[in-house]
């Protein structure tokens, strides 16, 4: 049966053929193994990194992690070289490559940039808590922005409006907030936020079948030039009306002081919280329930789903919206967390990279936040390390995020396959 | 079950799509809607199981008037549909399509698949289908997934069965299987509309018939009618269903196919080491079930594929690695499989489509400027000769009937001279009336001496046209044998029995080895 082992005729013009799929993947996985060797191995700058585990101000403090340079840069070079083997004998044996080698291959890398750039800053010591806990603050409208987009994209709608919909979510908590004074009114009124971008979106999208990825674009540009005119001449009276309540944090007792953990996982806001509640819901929601099993089979295979006596875009509209409703929430993140005031094109491509997030993420809930993660991870990366006096010029840093990005997207990811109807109005024949 | 439909109609716009169809199906029996391609009966279908409103006409179940506002309200009445296109989602489970919209839950929604697998091995017990719940749909053959669209029925205690087109896809061994499902289920009660318009089929399962043409009821007939009889009724004028051609062994090896190896985008091979010569003056058919390598096999000669291997020479001179362009300016004539997409252009003017093959040359071109004049006699002439049904050449191609169309496709492919004549799925979706007319016109090109290659998953259109008969499967070619085989052979060959196998088995069984003594119909309607 395997024909690649048998040399074809050399009458043939064509060399024997050889599968072409993944060879993108194998390039980036052969040049990220390569990288790794040169530069965390063969041009280790040696010594150790310190990355700091506790905040002064903890009641535990745990001594700091020294990490040798050397001999930690050859371990994750030769980790990743064998996971590339592993992977080119995958491809070999004609197999798919399995989810988590991707992600293991990523988190080593990182770990890798991590040190080697530590130990190459003029102060190699890091606070590792900063780093994670600022992680998951980044993340946050990353992950809501992209639950969002997985509630449209499941059904079959590409939501490319997440950008506007999160940025729609920070003018309205901050507006709902200053006119409401509390923080329940400006959540709501990020959800409707969010809301009014999506209605747009299933109006052209679903009603008119508009191509979705044009209606998204449009609606960025709208929403990015309406809230800007509106911060322009409303907000920035003398008003108030740009001044939103803060979220405080609410650290939970007891939990809040476990080393590490505590201060990451329970010492978060409302936002923070609700944020592992969606996630949670909705991969249970999407993989157990029967609400789940009909949104999938829209999205996958809409005519099947009618044919069933499902309602196919009465299902999408609702998704779209209750996504939209996610996002903009996400996008009070913005007003009430991170500065308590809008200000213009304050989201700044975050719903891009949710929606990347949500690609790498394979239009999995949890796949989703793992990618958000690693995400906020890289944005974050930058602010520590300029903190401590690295050599790496501060614009590379920031090229950082969209770096792994390209690379997440273009070619780990390998076949990540869409819901099959994703694009694609439904009509009755 | 009783069904009564009583004069629906169904307009779509100024076109009528059925006109006071009335129809009475009454339980345990097999009821046929015979008809050609277009005739009305996937929209009548489409309206019984409440996808279509009808705009006039009633329904009646046991009697009493019934109005479906959606498939549930019909499948709430006991009507099951398998549709022609397989409504399954390919990445669920076999039991999450069965469960899909009529789910058994626990609280809160929470899926409760356990009962569905349950349902799923219970009928697929009693009828013998041996349907894992458990497996992806998309890694099933077509004629399990046709289980899985009748199980999915079932379980929702369909009393009424519709099956639309339910061979198209199927093997005929796999066909001969779903004769005994549709005798099983006719014995427990159910009542069943069968559509189809292979006669063979449609003779062997049917309690009454009724034939629709262009929209109207035009008559019932009895299972026992002959075949030509029924075509008549069908397509409404005498249809001779022999060609009355003469078998051709054909001059030298003109076609010379070595080890042709064609890897898909994953590393398998699709088509697998297939040596293949064609003679001038012969049709040489490729059967096998749709997916098996005819598509890489012709799009390998006509240069569409990557990751291809061996040889391919056409008068000693090599095809493989040239461009299409070359390939059929070597006189390659080509008919793809996919007549809308890769056959015309729907939205160029028929005569432009005419003219597609050669643009850049003369007489159709002078220097860089088209020669309109030339384009708008040329269509003429070629409308007139291929008998397409057209108000005007200047008419886009995609207002033609699909027989139309292939005619252009053909008109444009002869109208050169050709060293090669390829034609993939000739007379698919075609009226009986066109196929008649498609296959004289590739028996006359092959009585002109030129090598001719039918692909065709139709087992009656292979042995009508066919001299010799190549099947494949797999990507592998089973054997090459002459044109009168029997179906039994030729069936036992693209289920993957060899040549030597299948003449073997076949022999045993006492079956005869050759269809000589049975007329021969037409591809698309036996």
């Amino acid at each position: 049966m395997s024909t690649r082992t048998q040399t074809a005729p050399a009458s043939a013009s064509n060399a024997a053929p050889t599968a072409g799929v993944g060879r993108r993947s194998l390039i980036l996985y052969s040049a990220g193994a390569l990288i790794a060797l040169v530069l965390f191995a063969l041009m280790s700058p040696g010594g150790t990194a310190t990355f700091r585990l506790s905040a002064a101000s903890d009641a535990f403090q745990i001594p700091a992690l020294a990490v040798p340079v050397t001999p930690a840069g050859w371990v994750i070079a030769l980790l990743l070289v064998a996971g590339t083997a592993y992977v080119f004998s995958l491809r070999r044996a004609g197999r798919g490559v399995p989810g988590w080698v991707p992600a293991v291959f990523a988190v080593l890398f990182v770990s890798g940039v991590l040190i080697w750039m530590v130990a190459e800053a003029t102060n190699p010591s890091i606070s590792l808590l900063s780093l994670l806990t600022g992680t998951l603050a980044l993340a946050l409208p990353m992950v809501y922005g992209s639950m969002g987009g997985l509630l449209a994209e499941r059904t079959g709608v590409v939501n490319i409006a997440i950008e506007g919909q999160l940025l729609l979510g920070a003018f309205a908590a901050a507006l709902g907030g200053s006119l409401s004074g509390s923080l329940v009114g400006a959540m709501v009124s990020a959800a409707v936020g969010g809301v009014v971008v999506s209605s747009l979106l299933t109006l052209f999208a679903v009603k008119y079948q508009v191509n979705q990825i044009i209606v998204g674009v449009v609606l960025n540009v709208l929403v990015s030039g309406l809230t800007g005119f509106l911060f322009g001449t409303l907000l920035s009276g003398d008003a108030g009306l740009n001044s939103p309540p803060r979220m405080p944090n609410l650290p939970i007792p007891l939990l809040s002081e476990i080393p590490i953990l505590g201060p990451l996982l329970f010492n978060q806001t409302v936002l923070g919280y609700l944020m592992f509640v969606v996630v949670a819901v909705l991969w249970v929601g999407l993989y157990k329930t029967r609400w789940g099993l009909r949104v999938r089979a829209v999205g996958e295979h809409p005519k099947a789903a009618d044919t069933v006596g499902i309602k196919v875009n009465r299902t999408r509209v609702m998704n779209v919206l209750l996504g939209g409703a996610v996002a903009g929430l996400g996008g009070s993140f913005y007003t009430l967390v991170s500065v308590s005031q809008f200000s213009r094109d304050m989201t700044a491509g975050t719903g891009f990279i949710a929606l990347a997030a949500l690609i790498f993420g394979r239009w999995n809930p949890i796949g989703a936040f793992l990618a958000s993660l690693l995400f906020g991870f890289a944005t974050n990366l930058q602010y520590v390390l300029s903190q401590a006096g690295t050599e790496v010029p501060s614009h590379f840093l920031a090229m950082l995020p969209y770096v792994i990005t390209i690379l997440a997207v273009a070619g780990l990811v390998g076949a990540s396959r869409a819901p099959a109807a994703s694009g694609q109005p439904y009509t009755k024949d | 079950m009783k069904l009564e439909l009583q004069g629906i109609t169904k307009a779509f716009g100024d076109f009528v799509a059925n006109d006071s169809i009335d129809l009475v199906v009454e339980p345990g029996t097999v009821h046929t809607l015979l008809g050609e391609n277009g005739a009305g009966k996937s929209t009548l279908m489409n309206v019984l199981f409440g996808l279509y409103e009808p705009t006039a006409g009633r329904i009646l179940i046991d009697g009493e008037p019934v109005a479906f506002r959606g498939p549930g309200d019909a499948m709430a009445h006991g009507i099951g549909m398998v549709h022609q296109h397989f409504m399954l989602v390919p990445v669920f489970t076999v039991a999450e399509n069965v469960a899909l919209g009529d789910e058994r839950t626990r609280a809160a929604g929470i899926l409760d698949l356990e009962q569905t697998r349950r349902a799923v091995r219970e009928v697929s017990e009693r009828y013998g289908f041996n349907v894992d719940p458990d497996a992806l749909v998309e890694d099933l053959p077509v004629g399990v997934q046709q289980r899985v669209e009748i199980i999915k029925a079932l379980v929702r205690k369909a009393d009424l069965l519709i099956l639309d087109e339910p061979t198209a896809v199927l093997t005929p061994r796999e066909t001969d299987e779903l004769i005994d499902i549709i005798g099983q289920l006719k014995a427990a009660g159910t009542a069943i509309i069968f559509i189809s318009h292979k006669l063979r089929e449609v003779k062997a399962v049917s309690d009454t018939i009724t034939v629709i043409r262009r929209g109207k009821v035009v008559g019932t007939a009895d299972p026992g009618a002959d075949a030509t009889e029924l075509a008549s009724l069908m397509v409404g004028r005498a249809v001779d269903l022999s060609l009355g051609r003469q078998h051709s062994d054909g001059g030298d090896v003109s076609l010379e196919i070595r080890d042709l190896t064609v890897i898909d985008e994953l590393g398998v091979p699709v088509l697998d080491h297939v040596d293949l010569d064609v003679r001038k003056g012969e049709i040489l058919a490729v059967a096998g079930v749709q997916g098996n390598g005819q598509t890489e096999l012709v799009e390998a000669i006509m240069g569409l594929t990557e990751r291809t291997s061996g040889s391919i020479r056409l008068e000693g001179r090599e095809l493989l690695g040239r461009s299409v362009k070359e390939i059929i300016n070597s006189g390659v004539g080509y008919v793809p499989e996919d007549r809308s997409t890769d056959g015309v252009i729907g939205s160029f003017s028929i005569a432009d489509n005419l003219v597609l093959n050669r643009y850049d040359r003369a007489p159709v071109a002078k220097g860089l400027a088209l020669k309109p004049a030339f384009i708008a006699e040329n269509a003429e002439e070629k409308v007139r000769e291929f008998d397409i049904r057209t108000p005007s050449a200047q008419n886009t191609a995609s207002t033609l009937s699909g027989g139309n169309q292939q005619k252009v496709v053909l008109a444009r492919e002869f109208s050169r001279d050709l060293q090669l004549f390829i034609a993939a799925q000739p007379t698919r979706g075609v009226d009986v009336g066109s196929i008649e007319f498609l296959h004289r016109r590739i028996l006359a090109e092959r009585d002109k001496d030129i090598p001719v290659i039918v692909v065709s998953t139709e087992l009656d259109e292979v042995a009508e046209l066919g001299d010799r008969i190549a099947v494949l499967f797999h990507g592998r070619l089973m054997g090459i044998v002459p044109g009168n085989t029997s179906r039994d052979v030729l069936g036992l060959m693209m289920a993957g029995s060899t040549a030597e196998e299948a003449l073997a088995e076949a022999g045993r069984s006492g079956r005869a080895t050759t269809d000589s003594d049975e007329p021969q119909l037409p591809g698309g309607i036996a």
